[in-house]
């Protein structure tokens, strides 16, 4: 299969990206890794008039963490540097959880963080991450840069607020304000296939207390769910048996699974309150929790 | 090397846009004059005509296709050939010398790694960017390492096996 025709550029620096998307506007797309966006022009349910490759843009293939304690991740750092990075393991447990699930080790060598948020799909693993983790994209366009929390990030499925002449350059997980923990669970038939339910939890704890909390939803529904009622119920508490519950709870009554071929609706709900359940029951400060639920 | 397009009859054929790249492949330096929308895997296969790399599925599930692009495993029908400018491409044929087999070859022949052989060559580039970075694998790690390359035959076994058993022989070498 063969993509329909399109130009290609491939600039050297942001400005000039940008001026190619100011020229493409609508028609022009923005190719990174390509894991999302090849197949689907491979298959013609997209087909660009022009794609902008911003590999040859120095500079974007980076994941830092600033003196303040954000972690900035460029446009061209793939999941396999962040699934390997020795900087994620001991301070981003539900980071570190999700980078080695992302659809396949080949996959994972190419495809970018930046690049799936701005891909929403509702299936996406990395934005029920960055919701859980209060994350921001930031957006370069012709009148500068602005940071765009990923909660307004994402307005539907496949579909983002960014102009077409705006490139998103690097997401920022904010800083903790207590000790990081959590994790990200994803039940999926087999590697590489979309999560049929993926949960995202993110906590931060000073002493016993939380003090801030995310929960997010990958896969059931039609975009990346905020469980932002279940997140409330744990702030300001100590983790115990019955905060747990009912977050699990009011997360699984936040999810809107349809029924499909990967499971029932029913099913589906339930899994989020279970997988809820096992990342928080394993949650102490710096323990991340993965798993492959098949 | 020539590669022929369809002429669709419509202004768009008559101006079909071709860049030209330069890359590496196996260790020859090659230029080809390609369209954008080449994939990667065709270019292996139709321009240089190395048709060890199979397309399986086209749609980034098998693996089948899996090159090293500058040591790094990806599938190549998912990746624009226009994308390996400046870059060092490693496919099956690059594992053999003229006279020896590579260790993974001889570990797919040694424990019976394959059956019809379609998945082996991303079988082997996959594994041979697993040991280039990690020369003493355990059996969970080749596991993890294989999980985006699909064999229909065997069952996965005697592979992870075969690439223990390169992964040994690699380490006897060194």
């Amino acid at each position: 299969m063969y993509p329909s025709r399109f130009r290609y550029e491939a600039p050297n620096s942001l400005d000039e990206a940008i001026g190619l998307l100011r020229d493409g506007g609508d028609d022009a797309k923005v190719l990174a890794g390509g894991q999302s966006l090849v197949p689907l022009m491979k298959l013609r349910f997209a087909s660009p008039e022009m794609l902008v490759d911003i590999n040859n843009v120095p500079g974007l293939a980076y994941h830092r963490a600033d003196p303040d304690g954000s972690l900035h991740i460029g446009a061209l750092c793939r999941h396999a540097d962040l699934e390997h990075s020795d900087q994620l393991a001991g301070t981003q447990p539900t980071m570190a959880a999700a980078a080695p699930l992302i659809a396949d080790p080949l996959v994972r060598n190419r495809g970018t963080l930046v690049g799936s948020l701005c891909h929403a799909d509702p299936q996406g693993d990395w934005a029920s991450v960055m919701l859980a983790l209060g994350g921001t994209v930031v957006a370069q366009g012709p009148l500068g840069r602005r940071a765009i929390p990923v909660a307004e990030f994402v307005t539907g499925p496949f579909q983002n607020v960014l102009e077409p002449d705006e490139l998103a350059i690097e997401a920022v997980v904010p800083p903790a304000k207590g000790a990081r923990s959590g994790g990200y669970l994803k039940l999926e038939r087999r590697v590489g296939d979309f999560a049929t339910v993926g949960v995202a939890v993110a906590i931060e704890t000073a002493g016993e207390t939380v003090v801030r909390a995310g929960i997010a939803l990958t896969g059931v529904g039609g975009s990346t769910i905020g469980a932002t009622e279940a997140a409330a119920a744990l702030t300001g508490k100590p983790l115990t048996a019955e905060t747990i519950a009912e977050a699990a709870d009011l997360a699984a009554g936040a999810a809107r699974p349809k029924t499909d071929h990967r499971g029932s609706a029913d099913y589906k709900r339930h899994m989020v309150g279970v997988f809820v359940r096992r990342i928080l029951g394993g949650t102490a400060p710096g323990t991340a929790t993965a798993e492959r639920a098949a | 090397m020539a590669i022929v397009y369809d002429d669709l009859g419509d202004e768009a054929a008559s101006e079909v846009p071709v860049r030209r790249i330069r890359f590496t492949i196996n260790g020859s330096k090659k230029i080809a004059e390609i369209e954008p929308r080449m994939l990667l895997a065709h270019l292996i296969r139709r321009g240089l005509g190395l048709t060890g790399t199979h397309m399986g599925c086209d749609t980034t599930n098998c693996g089948a296709c899996t090159v090293l692009v500058d040591g790094k495993a990806i599938k190549s029908c998912t990746m624009l050939a226009v994308q390996a400018d400046g870059h060092e491409i490693t496919t099956v044929e690059g594992l053999a010398s003229a006279s020896e087999l590579h260790p993974l070859q001889e570990g797919f022949k040694e424990e019976h790694g394959l059956q019809c052989g379609f998945c082996t060559p991303g079988m082997m580039l996959a594994a041979k960017a697993l040991l280039d970075r990690n020369p003493d694998p355990t059996e969970e790690d080749v596991r993890w390492a294989l999980s985006g390359n699909l064999c229909r035959c065997t069952g996965y076994q005697n592979i992870v096996k075969s690439v223990l058993w390169a992964a040994e022989k690699l380490r006897a070498e060194a």
